[in-house]
């Protein structure tokens, strides 16, 4: 890769009180690319995708889209940057139909659709993530997995240059999994850049070209999915110092 | 434009001219009615165009009908009706854009505290301001405005509500406000500006319940802050909103019809019990009727929309946790 | 002198305040309830000490002793027939806040009617103990003075109640994390019914206290709700010590301003300081950062 980065992340830092939960973190996103974002439980992955998509406010440090710095951005200024997002703990608007919810993605920022021309769009959105034939249900009603499916369909309507998705592959079952991994194989074939936190190590080798693994708010490796996870610095962080 | 439009428009078009027409046919007293009518008609409607698909509640209502009311009251007599009803409106969106400014950012529990006080604390700083400014704290209304033309102005406002509210249905920023309710973040990563749309639509609402409170200003001919915001305007307002169903449109028009005729009765018939009886009224549809009227209509006709989750459920700004 | 007179009569003030916001942080902190008639229950404890006195004689230190529990059976009650189907029927926390305000308003005006039936709309007092104390030229009532202390014995007492007693640590617990709670087998719904009759108790304590002093009537509860909100938000929901410190805050405050500005600003300054804590500090100035 030697096109500019779209997302570069630099000595980015969020304390909370006195807890440091995200620490000098500095990281690159190529076009085209998808960056896993790996490490334990508490090292900072889901603070490091809200400092990202500004729902929290970076104490220190900074980051920037393509040319834009965006660090402490409102969130919506920034979603209309292009940057789209799904939730670790899933969210859609429940009184809303699925389609209402692609076309509530599709609202806003440059190149907004309305009318006619967001719905269209939405039923494609929708069809691309298998959801077609509940376009008219209530958000509400569906099963978990619609409703992380109707998630990612919304944040590809919000036309993202960059997709951060949450843990959005947790709870699948394995014919889900492959199904899933087959989706956002497929989104990036179409050119969507993506940042994602996960613990599924299946869809961990099988998408991402890089990752990043944090420990403790630090990044403590940044390497091809098989060299990062083998990194020993990396197995300690996961399995503590006496199996190292 | 489906059938179901079309009924709605016409029961809507048939109710307005017959209020417009009370005056020509009816006593003064069936005139009395259909102010009482119109006016909490709008100001229920009006409250429910912001807190409706928000789920903000105001309980500042009574503020910004005060503000209207006391437009009047000061420059009512100095300027042209139409600059007095002008200001009034404006004077409404000004405040409303102040107040909104400072707790729209609030969550939602904070938000309804602080409207609780704001009658309050706009009547005291009137209060304060007639006493040691004024030199005294009432004034005399004296407008050569009819009751006649009372009920067709408010007609007009009535119908202005609705049409407003037609409209923001269709507009991005309906569309907006009904995010906010449903989950306030994600309306934001979709790119949505939560804060400005809160803001215009509350501005908005506030500065029709001023027009509504400047243009019935003229029935009273003494006016002071007590009456101009008495905070029982506020609930009323509150619980036809919410007996009706702040999710529809139409839906505080349900509550408002019943609930006027109620407290017509009541007042007449148990003058010292009024508050105690209001207040067991509240209760009722608060613990009977969560959805309003239109909420439980919709559900026995078996409309394909969920009823929205109005003014029952909250909007809660998430914050982000990690 | 002006600056002894703002000070001394901040400080009875802040103390009444603190004790009034005292209640109301348990109701909205434990039991998660917004209680919006709490001013009124404040009133109808001061009509009912006022009526114990000039009707029965019956001094209102003893009239505590009467009000007080009977205020705490009335609470929970409260609590087990109405708000509890709220509590059910809520899907969140904000839900049954929302749910609280809004049923809680509807109580406002039944508390505040049923006043009205039996006192009217009419101002009252009574004298007890209204001999004057003078400190250094200025008047400072004995009965204001008696508030102050019993206010102070009522936090101290409740502080150890909160923090020495299985209760008290489950009522804290609760308010902390009331999912947790329930891990660690705290029955969170009999804590909370607890502590909202406890808030109703405080509340009624201090509607006797306040009324030894203060010139009330019946439609004075909603003055009385808006400074117990802005006392607990600003001093952090749940919290005692912001409550004391909270409430001194806004009764200096508001003596200041009376004294050298406007005593018909009063109002105003408690808005533009509920504001300012708002917006500065959203949690309150001891309250836990949102987890």
């Amino acid at each position: 890769m030697t096109r500019a980065p779209i997302l570069t992340v630099d000595g980015l830092s969020k304390r909370f009180g006195g807890l440091v939960a995200v620490d000098g973190l500095s990281f690159s996103v190529y076009p085209g690319e998808i960056v896993g974002l790996l490490g334990p439980n508490g090292s900072g992955k889901t603070t490091t995708m809200h400092l990202i998509s500004g729902a929290l406010k970076p104490s220190a440090g900074s980051i920037r889209l393509g040319g834009d710095e965006i660090a402490g951005q409102p969130p919506y200024r920034i979603a209309r940057l292009g940057i789209a997002r799904t939730f670790q703990l899933v969210r859609v608007l429940g009184s809303m139909t699925c389609l209402e919810n692609v076309q509530a993605g599709l609202a806003f920022g440059p190149g907004a659709l309305a009318g006619k021309a967001a719905a269209q769009r939405a039923h494609a959105l929708l069809e691309r993530v298998g959801m077609h034939p509940l376009a008219d249900r209530p958000a509400g009603e569906l099963t978990y997995l619609d409703q992380t499916r109707l998630e990612l369909a919304r944040a590809l309507a919000v036309r993202p240059r960059l997709l951060l998705l949450d843990e959005w592959l947790a709870g699948l079952n394995p014919s889900e999994l492959v199904e899933g991994i087959a989706l956002l194989r497929a989104l990036r074939e179409d050119g969507i850049t993506m940042v994602l936190v996960e613990h599924v190590m299946d869809a961990i080798r099988s998408l991402c070209d890089r990752c990043v693994v944090m420990n403790a708010g630090r990044k403590i490796a940044d390497a091809q999915p098989e060299a990062a996870l083998s990194d020993p610095e990396v197995v300690r962080a996961y399995l503590g110092d006496d199996d190292a | 434009m489906t059938l179901r439009q079309l009924l709605l428009l016409t029961a809507g078009v048939g109710l307005l001219a017959a209020a417009a027409l009370t005056p020509l046919i009816g006593s003064g007293y069936a005139m009395s009615m259909a102010i009482n009518l119109l006016m909490f008609t709008a100001l229920a409607t009006a409250w429910a165009l912001f807190s409706g698909p928000t789920g903000y509640i105001s309980l500042a209502t009574v503020a910004f009908f005060g503000i209207g009311a006391y437009t009047v009251a000061v420059v009512g007599e100095a300027l042209p009706w139409g600059l007095v009803l002008a200001l009034a409106a404006g004077l409404g969106f000004l405040v409303a854009l102040v107040v909104g400014l400072s707790t729209l950012r609030l969550r939602g529990v904070y938000f309804v505290i602080f409207t609780f006080g704001l009658a309050e604390l706009i009547r005291q700083l009137v209060t304060w301001y007639e006493a040691n400014h004024a030199g005294s704290v009432g004034r005399f209304v004296f407008l050569d405005i009819s009751q006649a033309q009372i009920v067709w102005q408010l007609t007009a406002v009535t119908a202005v509500v609705f049409l407003l509210g037609a409209l923001l249905q269709r507009s991005r920023l309906g569309l907006t406000l009904r995010m906010i309710g449903d989950d306030e973040t994600v309306a934001l990563h979709c790119g949505a500006n939560t804060t400005a749309a809160k803001l215009l639509a509350f501005s908005l609402s506030a500065a029709l319940m001023a027009l509504v409170g400047a243009i019935v200003a003229p029935r009273w001919t003494y006016l002071d802050p007590t009456i101009a915001f008495n905070p029982v305007v506020s609930f009323q307002v509150l619980i036809m909103a919410l007996l009706g169903g702040a999710g529809r449109l139409y839906g505080p028009l349900l509550g408002v019809i019943p609930l006027v005729l109620l407290f017509e009765y009541l007042s007449a018939h148990f003058p010292n019990h009024f508050s105690i009886l209001l207040g067991v009224t509240f209760l009722a549809i608060v613990y009977l009727v969560p959805n309003g009227v239109a909420g439980l209509a919709e559900r026995y006709l078996g409309r394909p929309r969920p009823s929205q989750p109005a003014a029952a459920a909250p909007a809660q700004p998430k914050e982000g946790t990690s | 002198m002006p600056i002894l007179d703002a000070l001394l009569n901040g400080l009875t003030l802040g103390g009444m305040y603190a004790l009034v916001a005292v209640g109301l942080t348990l109701q909205y902190g434990v039991a998660r309830i917004m209680n919006l008639a709490y001013g009124e229950c404040l009133i109808a404890a001061a009509f009912a000490a006022y009526w114990l006195f000039s009707g029965l004689g019956l001094s209102p230190l003893l009239g505590l002793g009467l009000v007080v529990p009977l205020a705490f059976a009335l609470h929970w009650l409260l609590y087990r027939l109405l708000l509890v189907p709220l509590v059910r029927r809520a899907k969140s926390r904000a839900a049954l806040e929302v749910d609280s305000i809004l049923a809680t308003f509807g109580l406002l005006f039944i508390v505040e009617g049923i006043v009205l039936v039996l006192f009217g709309g009419n101002y009252y007092n009574y004298a007890y103990l209204a001999g004057v104390l003078d400190i250094g030229g200025t008047p400072l009532a004995y009965n204001r003075l008696l508030a102050l202390g019993f206010a102070l014995v009522l936090g101290l007492g409740l502080y150890l109640l909160l923090t020495r007693t299985r209760g008290g640590t489950a009522l804290r617990a609760v308010a902390v994390d009331p999912v947790a709670a329930q891990l660690v087998a705290i029955d969170v719904r009999a804590a909370a019914a607890l502590a909202f009759a406890l808030g109703g108790a405080l509340v009624a304590a201090s509607g006797v206290l306040v009324s030894m002093f203060l010139t009330f009537n019946a439609a004075m509860g909603v003055v009385f709700t808006m400074k117990a909100l802005i006392v607990v938000i600003m001093g952090g929901v749940g919290n005692l010590a912001g409550c004391l410190v909270a409430g001194l805050l806004l009764g200096f405050a508001e003596s200041f301003v009376a004294t050298y500005l406007d005593p018909g600003l009063t109002i105003a300054v408690n808005f533009a300081l509920f504001l300012f804590i708002l917006i500065v500090r959203p949690n309150g100035l001891f309250g836990r950062a949102s987890a």
